[in-house]
């Protein structure tokens, strides 16, 4: 069970992280008049296109003792980020970012302008318009890229392999595990984990999915 | 111009480049309401967002009052936020997630809780909206929610308020109505308002002043009656009301009394108040369809200097106008009231006399 509950916290950390820094993120793509900006749209979409054995080969490049974030974290921190749990968190939040960022996009975008013009010049700044009107009616937005971020985060196979590793409670998540129980002909063991994997999955999205449709829009109005 | 704007008045002077789309103008807006009127894609909309600080001039200067908002020389642009105006949008645009109450209150967040309850019950009670206080947008009919739009537009005490169209698709009780309740409003803070539209009636049931606007320029200046009873140009003065527009040229120029003599595209001429122009000259008319009396048999005793005479083509009933087609050497149309018309007897093919004041010829370009 050490694989399940390393795989959740991944996926909370993932998630956490990504919304904080994902939420200024989409609201630089959705309102930003910057001329190159396709370029970064184009980066955050990376995830979406690449194997994540390209991706993970990368990180694992960079991560690694001759690498910038490597050496990085060896100047800092004594060790390299290869194989280790903030790696993968770091690997993670990179392969997650399109995930979080685009349901963002498209719901920020969707809101009529004028409302936005109305608060500006009934006296409020961004972050009050921000907060005011663009979270509140950006909800179900919200909702979809924090599912989406941790459903993709639990699931994820290539990267890990990659950059972690199969370090038992260090870096061997759920998906792993049971590749390695298939590997090893243990379909029972690869069964069990499997089944509670998804058994969890599912409560969790029908929990939050029924929840947005209870609460609705009505969550930050005031 | 400088002299008779008050101090507290609205004044705007800024070139526009949008693409292909320049709008220039330069007016300043007193105290009370001002509509701004032309046909649509004259940039009014776009005007009111520059005033606003939506979209930024490429030169000019802005102020209210003293307060200057836009100035390029100066490299002066305060953030809409920062500008102290009320904009109410075409659409209403509430924010749809918040009360009507919540949304009037939007603007005065900065006020401790019982000042801002003093300023929305003012407001709740003379837009009559109390009762809808705790509605959301989408339970709102289209004249509750324009209340309440207008509402929080001006419980934040602006300086100045830009309309843009507030009562287009409300009907005409309604308009008047809510007219009615800004006047009242205004009537003690005297704040220069820019109401915008392109509907006739709305100028006549408004209006102080008038400004003019078309293709990005403002045309003309003034009170209704001014601006809209002579409008210069011929897409102006169909925008305002005048059925006739007839072609004609200028045979006689009689400067001792103010007139010349216009001969129509038929065989009628008619004398027409002096223009800037010479014999021969082409020149265009416009009359109103009220403006034109009819007779039965040739009056004779009158002031009025045109008369013609002709007759009715067609007959139609608009409700409470009868709207005449006159051949009387060029085509008129002419409106009178149907107690005129039952009385008159007018049917197709009668013959008829047309009577047209001087005064009420209009040169248009």
């Amino acid at each position: 069970m050490t694989e399940l509950f390393l795989s959740f916290r991944l996926a909370f950390l993932v998630t956490a992280i990504l919304l904080v820094l994902g939420t200024p993120l989409a609201y630089w793509l959705s309102f930003s008049t910057f001329r190159a900006k396709f370029l970064v749209e184009a980066f955050v979409a990376l995830p979406l296109v690449l194997p994540p054995t390209v991706l993970g080969f990368y990180l694992l490049v960079a991560m690694g003792p001759n690498g910038p974030l490597g050496k990085l974290w060896l100047a800092l921190f004594g060790h390299t980020l290869a194989f280790t749990f903030t790696g993968l968190v770091i690997a993670s939040v990179l392969y997650s970012l399109p995930f979080c960022v685009q349901p963002l996009v498209a719901s920020f975008e969707r809101i009529d302008p004028k409302l936005l013009a109305a608060s500006r010049v009934l006296g409020a700044n961004s972050w009050r318009t921000f907060r005011t009107v663009i979270l509140p009616l950006s909800i179900p937005g919200v909702i979809t890229a924090i599912v989406l971020t941790f459903a993709h985060t639990l699931g994820e196979f290539g990267v890990v392999l990659m950059v972690g590793g199969n370090l038992p409670g260090t870096t061997r998540t759920v998906s792993i595990s049971i590749y390695d129980h298939v590997q090893s002909i243990e379909y029972a063991a690869a069964n069990q984990l499997a089944l509670t994997l998804l058994a969890i999955s599912f409560v969790l999205l029908a929990l939050v999915y029924g929840l947005n449709r209870r609460v609705g829009v009505r969550w930050l109005a005031n | 111009m400088a002299g008779e704007l008050a101090a507290t008045g609205l004044r705007v002077r800024a070139h526009i480049a949008r693409g292909t789309f320049h709008l220039d103008v330069d007016f300043s807006v007193p105290p009370g309401i001002t509509i701004l009127f032309g046909p649509s894609g004259a940039g009014k909309s776009t005007l009111l967002d520059c005033i606003a600080g939506l979209i930024v001039p490429k030169e000019g200067e802005i102020s209210v009052g003293a307060k200057e908002l836009y100035s390029s020389q100066r490299a002066i642009n305060l953030a809409p936020q920062q500008r102290h105006l009320g904009y109410l949008f075409q659409s209403d645009a509430l924010f749809p997630h918040l009360t009507a109450k919540q949304n009037i209150e939007y603007g005065i967040a900065r006020l401790s809780a019982p000042d801002r309850d003093i300023a929305l019950v003012e407001l709740l009670k003379l837009f009559r909206i109390e009762a809808l206080a705790s509605r959301k947008p989408p339970e709102l009919s289209g004249g509750e929610a324009q209340r309440v739009a207008l509402a929080r537009a001006l419980v934040t005490n602006p300086k100045a308020l830009l309309l843009d169209e507030p009562l287009s698709g409300l009907d005409a009780e309604l308009k008047s109505s809510i007219i009615t309740d800004l006047r009242a409003w205004n009537g003690a803070r005297q704040i220069p308002i820019l109401y915008v539209t392109h509907d006739r009636t709305e100028v006549d049931a408004l209006g102080e002043r008038v400004i003019t606007m078309d293709k990005g320029k403002i045309v003309q200046q003034g009170i209704p009656r001014q601006v809209l009873d002579a409008p210069r140009k011929q897409s102006l003065a169909l925008a305002s009301g005048f059925e006739n527009i007839l072609e004609g040229i200028v045979r006689e120029i009689r400067l001792e009394d103010g007139i010349m003599r216009v001969a129509l595209s038929g065989s009628a001429s008619i004398e027409v108040p002096l223009g800037h122009n010479k014999p021969g000259d082409a020149v265009r008319i416009a009359i109103r369809a009220g403006d034109i009396l009819l007779a039965l048999e040739r009056p004779k005793g009158l002031s009025a200097r045109n008369i013609l005479q002709g007759t009715i083509q067609s007959l139609e009933q608009r409700s409470v106008t009868m709207i005449c087609k006159v051949a009387a050497g060029a085509n008129f149309e002419v409106h009178v009231t149907l107690s005129a018309a039952r009385v008159l007897g007018l049917r197709p093919g009668s013959e008829i006399w047309l009577v047209l004041k001087t005064y009420s010829c209009h040169l248009v370009s």
